[in-house]
């Protein structure tokens, strides 16, 4: 059976990623028969009814699903083809009590206009009554206009559909989740919906252990813990992970009532983590410090020559005292990445996922390439695009070992050198130069 | 922290992972908070196999708790014990440190607990 699901058209590149990664996580073979970054409306075949709204209850991306009745280029097309290819359900529905709506994309129907598109479907024999609240079935005319129509005088739409309603997603919760109500946030919190989405995409659920190694206020950590996973995290500053009094991560996760829900969180540097080397974690998701906003900083001493002596102050180990913060050296974020890939391989279980965004200059030149390794394949790349840089979202999923070629071993990226942040990290020295072109 | 956290940790030191004394780590002058959390069957059985089972012997003898099975249940053995289902969720969930310090056996270093957050940044010649 051929069903449409309902996206938003926002956050396009993201929308099949979360679908797919979604079927995974429910375990349903999909099939995508039509979709374009341009429509909302994507075609696809499930094994049933209840696979549809299953496949389609926690996503943020989508807004509906339904159950097509037929499909066309004009009504008169779109009547034949109700007719053709679902006169077989017609019987089901004669009795019950149910409600015509309209939903028209880059277009727009006056209620007039909309009554009188309704009663056009009059053929069909529903004997039931109708109501616009408490109904039994909901049957919307779906209808895609060329963009810009009105501009052009284009009279009809390019497509119209005839399709049952099934079931909703689970877009509400991002105001439930919206930042603005947050106890804890501050300036790199990741919104609600793009925090929701990377939980799904990286297949987070109940019973399913999580990890945030860069997590800041922990809004990946919330919104994994949302879809039931128990959530850890940590943080090289030791001031995000505290919070001010009584505001840190456990407040949110007690706002939004999810306390069993929170697993941990600890001080740590990824570079240096306390983890041990085992297939821990069900999915690891984070947003790396890009060393734009927020500097990419790692445990040492900018002068690898200095610091390998304990330090003592009036006779007491310095490093032992309440006080002491240990010296952080700036770090490369290719390095990184490289470091978040090699933990991924190790702690991951068969089949676990790991997400993490990634900034990347627009302009082909000085884009950053995706990082690679033979354990980890990837899933999907989604893109939301600024200005002049654009952030990515990259999946990978661990592959069983039994399944890594033997060949492939991983080229190790030469060594980054230098000492100072612009030396190490590419995307912040373009972004500070405003990723212009050498001589432009 | 967690005493389910405490079983997947050890030292951060990297010249300390090879060995096995830096695993599990010892909580010193610990304080001990417990919280009643809802149980989940499913996160239990998942948490299961990924348990280093001596080192959670060793914490529960360390912390005082009362002594586990000798080698780790099975998720069949663990279903059909309420008593031991309920002491796991117990002790790795709702039990937690809320003060003291984690030492590693290895190489001696303390890492410190303030207001259940252990924190493992290392000092530099440590690093």
């Amino acid at each position: 059976m051929e069903y449409m699901i309902r996206f938003t058209q926002s956050h396009e590149t993201f929308r099949l990623a979360e679908i797919e990664a979604l079927a995974v996580f429910e375990g349903i073979k999909l099939e995508v028969i039509s979709y374009s970054l341009d429509s909302p409306f994507c075609l696809v075949k499930l094994p049933s009814e209840e696979a549809a709204i299953r496949l389609v209850r926690r996503s943020i991306l989508a807004k509906s699903v339904y159950e097509v009745w037929g499909k066309a280029s004009t009504y008169e097309g779109l009547f034949d083809s109700i007719r053709a290819e679902s006169q077989h359900l017609w019987p089901l529905y004669e009795t019950c009590s149910f409600k015509f709506s309209v939903d028209t994309f880059q277009g727009s129907r006056t209620p007039a206009e909309q009554r009188n598109l309704i009663e056009r479907f009059g053929f069909l024999p529903f004997e039931g009554p109708i109501k616009m609240k408490g109904f039994d079935q909901e049957f919307c005319i779906l209808e895609e206009w060329v963009h810009d129509s009105a501009a052009f005088g284009i009279q009809d739409p390019q497509s119209v559909c005839l399709a049952r309603y099934l079931g909703s997603s689970a877009r509400d919760i991002i105001a439930k989740y919206d930042l603005k109500k947050r106890k804890y946030i501050s300036t790199t919190s990741m919104d609600a919906e793009l925090s929701l989405v990377t939980a799904n995409i990286t297949l987070a659920g109940p019973g399913k252990l999580f990890y945030d190694p860069f997590v800041g206020t922990g809004s990946f950590s919330v919104a994994c813990a949302h879809f039931g996973a128990l959530a850890f995290g940590s943080d090289i500053d030791g001031r995000n992970i505290r919070g001010k009094g009584k505001v840190n991560i456990l407040a949110n996760f007690d706002q939004y009532g999810l306390m069993p829900q929170f697993g941990d969180s600890f001080v740590a540097d990824l570079t240096n983590t306390p983890l041990r080397a085992a297939r821990l974690f069900d999915g690891i998701l984070c947003d790396p410090p890009y060393g734009v906003r927020e500097g990419l900083k790692v445990l040492g001493s900018r002068d690898p020559t200095k610091g390998r002596e304990v330090v003592y102050l009036n006779g007491k180990a310095h490093h032992t005292e309440e006080d002491y913060i240990p010296p952080k050296r700036p770090y490369s974020f290719l390095a990184m990445l490289d470091d978040i890939l090699d933990f991924a391989t190790f702690s991951l279980v068969d089949n676990g996922r790991l997400s993490f965004w990634m900034p990347t200059a627009n302009d082909e030149n000085q884009e950053i390439q995706v990082p690679q390794h033979p354990c980890l394949e990837i899933t999907s790349i989604c893109t939301q695009t600024f200005n002049r840089w654009s952030r990515r979202l990259i999946t990978y999923r661990r592959i069983p070992d039994s399944e890594v070629p033997a060949e492939a071993i991983r080229e190790q990226r030469a060594k980054e050198q230098g000492i100072s942040a612009d030396d190490l990290n590419p995307f912040r020295k373009g972004y500070f130069k405003g990723f212009k072109l050498n001589g432009k | 922290m967690k005493l389910l956290t405490l079983n997947f940790l050890t030292c951060a030191v990297k010249s300390c992972k090879s060995t096995s004394a830096s695993f599990p780590l010892h909580p010193k002058d610990c304080e001990l908070v417990s919280d009643t959390l809802k149980s989940d069957p499913k996160l239990l059985f998942n948490i299961l196999p990924r348990l280093d089972w001596s080192a959670l012997s060793t914490t529960a003898s360390e912390l005082g708790f009362p002594g586990l099975p000798p080698s780790a249940p099975t998720k069949e053995e663990l279903e059909a014990n309420e008593k031991l289902f309920h002491d796991l969720h117990t002790l790795l969930l709702e039990t937690h440190i809320s003060e003291g310090s984690l030492v590693c056996a290895n190489c001696g270093h303390s890492y410190k607990i303030k207001e259940g957050i252990a924190n493992f940044l290392l000092p530099n010649h440590l690093v």
